[in-house]
């Protein structure tokens, strides 16, 4: 079900301007990699590379290779439409459509394909909301407003009903991109809790600025920081959560999680 | 609020804000930007009014029902007029403006907020909105002697094979000055209009619904109809009725084109048609006093026409600020 | 509040479907083949003769539509064919509006440019005076004097009051009656031309008694200005940061006095740009003229007194002769016309370029 990661030598440009270079690294299937790292360094550009979504800004492009269990999702002949469809991601502010119920927001992914042999009827589109709230911890709060707008749920809620949108399609990974940041501490919690349960059948990778959180969540972390002023962003190191945290190779790592900088 | 103005006035260490009206200055300056503000007001009463007043003489003379009377001969004795004749061709071209320049003008505006290469897109923008500075007399000129030559063989075609539609049907074997022509020109001058106004709803869908419509897997031509259709449409919708306040109004270019007739014609392919606006400005050197005060009447029609047009249009577009899309 | 759900299950078509990356594409080179093929033949049927003129083109057109939308439904699918049409569709949008611009700026050159330029400069010095339609020569030097005393006091007068009406909006406005105040300045954006001259008539001939005059026609252009003015100069002062009245009320400065002389300055440009979007328009208005001074022959250097020509009435008056001299004339006049607004639109737009904060 959930699949691996290898990317290699990838250089991240926007324009002509190069702000990642040469990022190698692995991720493993369930499991969940967080990237930390300073502002500016990189860190969620790297994660839009892996589901084709840098691509969107116009005059941006990546050199380099992404495998998704070992078929490169940049080669020429990959449609990258199917790619984000494998590969679900959470954004940093929550974005349900605002015209969307709750139930339509769920389901806004599956309406897309009209795969033969899924049905779309009325019964199953239902199983799909169940399943995929339930999925995303919200079920047993929206059960009885799902015809409301998704707007109208609180900050937490509308990012779990994200979530519960992008595992609807049943994606490979699942990439999460600050997901906590717009959100209260008690919302934060309930994502994290959620997280947890997520990794049980997805591969997922989460950019957060907050330390604690990587330390809480993950099981691999990848340091990122600039090469310096005016350089690229680059990955200094990465290795078992529990090591970044206490004994990193670099300096820079070391001084990072120990709050010397950034 | 005048308390805490002359209280703040001895207070040296409170800033002159918001609320200071103290000063002789500052009273009069105000009071010629609150004047100015409701010189506007005052001059929309004021329209109104005034056509009401000036109509009156020539609705009083007129022998017949100013509504649905097709005549126009309001100098006679008794006067006959009315404007059914005036409504129905202003409509009808105005209707066919609406529905050529509507696709399109949404077509451009995606275009340029969602397809066009970023580096030429505010480019491209311009170029479009040039065609709102072509003055309408121009339009006009090109019409009459540059698209009405051209367009013979669309109306030929239209009556042909779609002659079934009775619309289409041209009984007469003569294919210009029609009301199918004016509604062409029409459509091309609110072009505009209508994509300028639908490129700024676009241009404010929130980025994050765009992305989050992409990530899903949505082609872009679903992420249009998912993230910016829904989150657009009052905005749109407006922009429609913009354009369609300036095409019931336009003046000149209609009246170059059509060969003003009194007519209820429904084959739109055929000579004739007239409309509220083509008309004063045709009759306005021949009218005598009750002519004048008659084409003054149809002028009001029009205004309130067009007012309520414009005041839904702007009604819908203000509506859409309290309605939350960015969350 | 863990929930644990059953491992999720897929039917094997999605898993075929989704399991694989590579979606099947049309070649790279299939627009271009599908738009050949379309011209080809497109234009094959026009050769033929059973459609007129350029129809073929719109033929090839549908094809290429039709074409394109077939073959990427058979190998990429439904979805892909619809995005492809979408997009085809939305281009063409684009050069549909093109082609009407072109056309007309092209006849307005090809048509007015020799006009003008025959015995260059008499048409711009020599009036209608004593011209007979059915002979060339004359000029527009009484329209060009009428169009720009008109413009000008028309801009005297309303650009003032438009923008004390943004001042009042944006610096002092609050409540109901601001509210209102701005919807109506938007609706007044869309009161016809026609009717602002039929107002002026009303007001300023029939009730007040003044002569046709080119003032009285100024006076319907202020009404058309006035809006444009406002929304121009508001959007720019809303723009100027809080920062900068905070500054100057922290000295003392009291606000008449800070909105003049830091607020209005800031918003300087923008406000002139307005001014020339606002001239742009109403130069080329003709209804209101037609109403308010209608037309004349010959000079009239007073624009306070009697008839006045200016450059949009000339060319109607000139269509109205129908003869060929007066056609070619009013060709003539609608490029000095076009020349006249296109010099003002263009500049406010690069000024506005140059000045404003970046947008998309």
């Amino acid at each position: 079900m959930a699949k691996r990661i290898d990317v290699s030598d990838l250089d991240i440009y926007y324009s002509k301007f190069l702000a990642v270079e040469g990022v190698t690294f692995s991720v493993e299937p369930r499991t969940v990699t967080a990237f930390i790292g300073p502002s500016g360094c990189g860190k969620s550009t790297v994660l839009r590379t892996l589901n084709r979504m840098h691509e969107v800004i116009p005059g941006a492009y990546v050199n380099g290779k992404v495998l998704l269990d070992g078929e490169n999702i940049y080669d020429s002949d990959v449609d990258p439409v199917n790619v984000r469809r494998t590969i679900g991601m959470v954004f940093q502010r929550p974005n349900p459509f605002p015209t969307m119920s709750i139930y339509d927001n769920v389901i806004a992914g599956i309406k897309l394909e009209r795969t033969k042999g899924v049905k779309r009827d009325r019964a199953s589109m239902d199983a799909v909301v169940e399943k995929s709230l339930r999925g995303a911890n919200l079920w047993e709060e929206v059960k009885d407003r799902l015809s409301r707008p998704g707007s109208g749920l609180s900050g937490g809620q509308q990012q779990r009903l994200c979530i519960a949108r992008a595992i609807a399609v049943e994606p490979q990974v699942l990439l999460m991109d600050e997901p906590c940041s717009a959100l209260d501490p008690i919302s934060t919690l309930a994502i994290e809790d959620l997280i947890e349960d997520l990794k049980e059948r997805y591969t997922i990778v989460i950019v957060t600025h907050n330390m604690q959180q990587a330390a809480r969540v993950s099981s691999t972390t990848a340091f990122f920081n600039l090469a310096g002023i005016g350089q690229p962003g680059r990955m200094v190191e990465m290795g078992p959560t529990a090591k970044i945290f206490s004994t990193p190779t670099e300096k820079a790592t070391e001084d990072y999680v120990s709050g010397r900088f950034g | 609020m005048s308390n805490t103005a002359t209280e703040n006035e001895h207070d040296p260490l409170i800033p002159h804000g918001h609320q200071q009206t103290g000063r002789v200055g500052d009273r009069i300056f105000r009071g010629f930007a609150s004047g100015a503000g409701i010189f506007v007001l005052v001059i929309m009463g004021a329209i109104g009014a005034f056509l009401i007043w000036k109509s009156i003489p020539s609705l009083q003379a007129d022998s017949t029902n100013f509504f649905t009377t097709t005549e126009w001969f309001p100098d006679d004795n008794p006067a006959v007029f009315g404007i059914a004749a005036l409504l129905f061709g202003t409509v009808i071209s105005a209707t066919i403006a609406m529905v050529l320049a509507v696709p399109v003008g949404i077509g451009i505006a995606l275009f340029i907020a969602f397809y066009a290469p970023r580096p030429v897109a505010s480019t491209l923008a311009f170029i479009t909105d040039l065609l709102a500075a072509v003055p309408s007399i121009i339009f006009g000129l090109w019409g009459l002697a540059v698209l009405m030559p051209n367009m013979q063989g669309t109306a030929q075609w239209l009556n042909d094979y779609l002659g079934w539609i009775p619309i289409f049907d041209n009984t007469l074997g003569i294919y210009s000055k029609s009301l199918f022509i004016a509604g062409v020109v029409l459509a091309i001058m609110v072009l505009p209009t209508v994509s300028a106004v639908t490129r700024e709803v676009f241009i404010q869908v929130p980025s994050e619904h765009v992305e989050g419509a992409l990530a899903l897997g949505a082609t872009r031509w679903e992420m249009v109809r998912m993230a910016v259709f829904p989150f657009s449409l009052p905005g749109m919708i407006s922009a429609a009725m913009l354009g369609l306040g300036r095409a019931l109004g336009e003046t000149i270019a209609v009246a170059l084109i059509l060969s003003a007739a009194f007519t209820i014609n429904w084959h739109i392919t055929e000579p004739g048609g007239n409309s509220f606006a083509a008309n004063i400005a045709l009759k306005w050197n021949e009218a005598g006093p009750i002519g004048l005060s008659a084409l003054i009447a149809s002028g009001l029609v029009l205004f309130l026409i067009t007012l309520v047009v414009n005041m839904l249009a702007r009604w819908i577009v203000s509506r859409r600020k309290d309605f939350s899309g960015a969350n | 509040m863990t929930v644990i759900s059953p491992e999720p299950t897929r039917s094997p078509e999605s898993r075929s479907i989704s399991e694989s990356l590579a979606g099947k594409k049309l070649p790279r080179w299939a627009p271009l083949a599908t738009a050949v093929a379309a011209v080809v033949i497109g234009y094959g049927i026009g050769a033929a003769g059973s459609i007129f003129g350029l129809a073929w083109f719109v033929v090839a057109a549908l094809l290429f539509l039709i074409g394109q939308t077939a073959w990427s439904f058979a190998v990429e699918g439904r979805r892909h064919a619809i995005d492809r049409l979408a997009t085809t569709l939305i281009y063409t949008c684009f050069i549909v509006a093109l082609a009407p611009l072109l056309s007309v700026l092209l006849s307005v050159i090809t048509k007015g440019a020799g006009v003008v330029f025959t015995d260059f400069p008499s048409f711009f010095t020599e009036t209608m005076r004593n011209v007979s339609p059915r002979k060339p020569g004359g000029g527009v030097a009484h329209a060009i004097v009428g169009t720009i005393e008109e413009v000008a006091i028309s801009a005297v007068i309303a650009v003032p009051i438009g923008i004390m009406a943004a001042v009042y909006l944006v610096e002092y406005g609050r409540g109901r009656m601001a509210k209102w105040v701005s919807f109506f300045v938007d609706v007044m954006t869309g009161v016809p031309s026609i009717v602002a001259g039929l107002f002026i008539y009303t007001f300023w001939i029939l009730v007040l008694g003044f002569d046709r005059s080119g003032f009285a026609a100024a006076l319907s252009l202020v009404i058309l200005m006035i809006p444009v003015i406002v929304r121009t100069t508001e959007e720019m002062l809303k723009i100027v940061p809080n920062d900068l009245r905070e500054a100057s009320y922290a000295l003392g400065i009291p606000k008449w006095k800070t909105i003049v002389r830091i607020v209005l300055p800031t918003a300087l440009s923008g406000i002139i740009t307005g001014v020339m979007l606002a001239v742009a328009r109403v130069a080329g208005e003709t209804a209101p003229l037609l109403l308010t001074t209608f037309l004349s022959q010959s000079m009239n250097w007073n624009p306070f007194s009697g008839p006045q020509a200016a450059l949009p009435t000339f060319v109607w008056d000139q269509i109205s002769n129908g003869t060929d001299a007066s056609v070619a004339r009013a060709w003539g006049g609608a490029f000095v016309l076009i020349l006249f607004v296109m010099i003002f639109y263009i500049g406010a737009r690069l000024l506005a370029r140059v000045f404003a904060p970046k947008a998309r």
